[in-house]
């Protein structure tokens, strides 16, 4: 005997309940499951004591050091490179749009032995620079240049569609009551777009506090120097393991915080639109 | 007195048409979307260059290729009202209607004096701490006219200026920009596409089709068929 057709319907609402459950269950699982794991494998007095290791405390501020100058950099530059992109034609526009979204698909690694290629001391234009005894490579400001080369990209992009998006006619306008350009960017453009390019500019900051293979080809991995938080982690792996299980924790919560600003961002962005 | 001629290769058509407004005067641009009304706005306050042609605003030239010329948009001193009610959302209406005298350099206590001069004059001095994003349509569009008119421009300039109004502010609008054009004495363009508009609020009407004129005389006078619109 045939189930009857309200009874199959049931059924099959059911299995599709079942299936979509399973699926999102695990795909939650599989991304949480590993990042809870850090927290069990440590004890908070653990976490605490460990919290004043001289390694936990370089790296940690190295890491934080770095990113911000790097993030301070991106959007300085970045800012206005955006705009005057974005506002004009200019022959071998789609060349720089496409630079601009090359390192967010090029590997760290190889951005590291790019950088190291041209800057390091025998490099194309390192050895310039070494005659006038300037290195660059295996220092703090290598670490900067790398993180900036990886994480920039996240910054511009938003920069540029916000710019594109935005509706022109604030602009004329300012443009008809007698502001120069400079007054309009200031006070119209970047205001209306500040929310979005702050989101921008938090990812960046991500970015480049998680940059690790570009940092080890081109900064190294000296403690103080240039070891941030991930190259840390990694050295903690083969010596002290503790050390490297805290700072991980760090960087959870670090990104845990930035992923909640970029959220709270987004939620202002829509209710002031 | 606004003088102009615009030569402009458009997508679909050119745009070939001289417009003249005198003190004081109204003239009302009429025609169907897209018949390059806009257009002659934009290229009026230099937003869109003319391909080729003139434009003399009170005898100085503000655009002519064969002199050299090109006044940049920010020296043209043109209040342009544009569609849809632009208001500066972040700011209050205080800091919109501001905005051109500070771009303009003037002193605090003249931004001062004409800010709240324009804000009653309008009728928006309740209004003058809320941020104008939060402002109604009507409120936007007399934000939008004071903040051009406390520059004192030259010429102004309205781009449908009644669409998305209730009848009261249609009616509110009109009365404010025919008082402050006969006061100032300034020559006015309307921009719109109803007949009614035109007989309410102009002295003239320029009737424009696919990029010429089509009809130019007196409001009352339009002819029904000049302007295929199904909006009157």
């Amino acid at each position: 005997m045939n189930p009857s057709p309200v009874f199959s319907e049931k059924i099959q609402r059911t299995i599709t309940c079942i299936g979509a459950a399973v699926l999102v269950a695990s795909v939650t699982l599989y991304l949480a499951f590993p990042v809870v794991a850090l927290f069990f494998r440590t004890t908070p007095e653990l976490f605490f004591s460990s919290l004043s290791n001289p390694d936990v405390i370089s790296a940690l501020f190295l890491s934080l050091f770095t990113s911000t100058i790097s993030l301070g950099v991106v959007i300085l530059v970045g800012t206005p490179f955006a705009y005057v992109h974005c506002r004009n034609d200019y022959p071998g526009k789609v060349i720089v749009d496409t630079l601009i979204d090359l390192p967010l698909v090029l590997p760290p690694a190889v951005a590291g032995l790019a950088l190291l290629v041209l800057w390091g001391r025998m490099g194309i234009l390192g050895q310039y620079l070494s005659l006038f005894g300037i290195s660059i490579a295996f220092t703090t400001l290598a670490v900067i240049m790398a993180q900036i080369f990886v994480a920039s990209p996240f910054y511009l992009r938003q920069a540029k569609s916000l710019f594109e998006q935005l509706d022109p006619v604030y602009e004329q306008t300012a443009r008809t009551l007698g502001a120069s350009p400079l007054r309009i960017f200031a006070l119209i453009t970047l205001p209306l777009t500040a929310n979005g390019l702050v989101s921008g500019a938090v990812m960046t900051f991500g970015r480049a506090l998680g940059e690790f293979g570009a940092t080890p080809m081109f900064a190294g991995n000296l403690p103080g120097v240039t070891q941030t938080m991930p190259l840390a982690v990694y050295v903690g792996m083969e010596g002290n393991f503790t050390v490297g299980l805290t700072i991980s924790i760090l960087l959870v919560i670090i990104s845990f915080a930035i992923m909640i600003a970029v959220r709270l961002l987004a939620r202002r962005e829509a209710s002031n639109a | 007195m606004l003088d102009a001629i615009i030569h402009k290769k458009l997508r679909d058509f050119s745009l070939d048409i001289t417009i003249h407004a005198g003190p004081g005067e109204i003239v009302v641009l009429m025609g169907e979307n897209g018949a390059g009304k806009s257009t002659v706005l934009n290229s009026i306050s230099g937003l869109v260059p003319p391909d080729t042609g003139s434009i003399q605003l009170n005898g100085s030239v503000l655009f002519d290729p064969g002199m050299g010329v090109n006044v940049p948009v920010e020296n043209r001193r043109i209040g342009y009202v544009f569609q849809n009610s632009v208001v500066f959302p972040h700011f209050s209406v205080r800091d919109n209607i501001a905005f051109g005298l500070l771009a303009q350099h003037k002193s605090p206590v003249f931004i001062k004096e004409h800010v709240e001069h324009w804000m009653s004059a309008t009728g928006i001095e309740d209004l003058a701490d809320v941020r104008a994003g939060n402002l109604s349509g009507g409120q936007k569009q007399r934000v939008a006219l004071a903040r051009a008119l406390a520059t004192e421009p030259a010429l102004l300039m309205l781009d449908e200026p009644f669409t998305a109004l209730d009848a009261d502010n249609i009616r509110l609008v009109k009365e404010l920009t025919r008082t402050f054009v006969t006061e100032m004495q300034i020559p006015c363009l309307v921009v719109t596409h109803r007949i009614t508009d035109s007989r309410d609020i102009g002295d003239r009407v320029d009737v424009i089709c696919r990029g010429k004129k089509e009809w130019e005389g007196r409001p009352d006078d339009v002819p029904v068929c000049a302007c295929r619109s199904e909006d009157r």
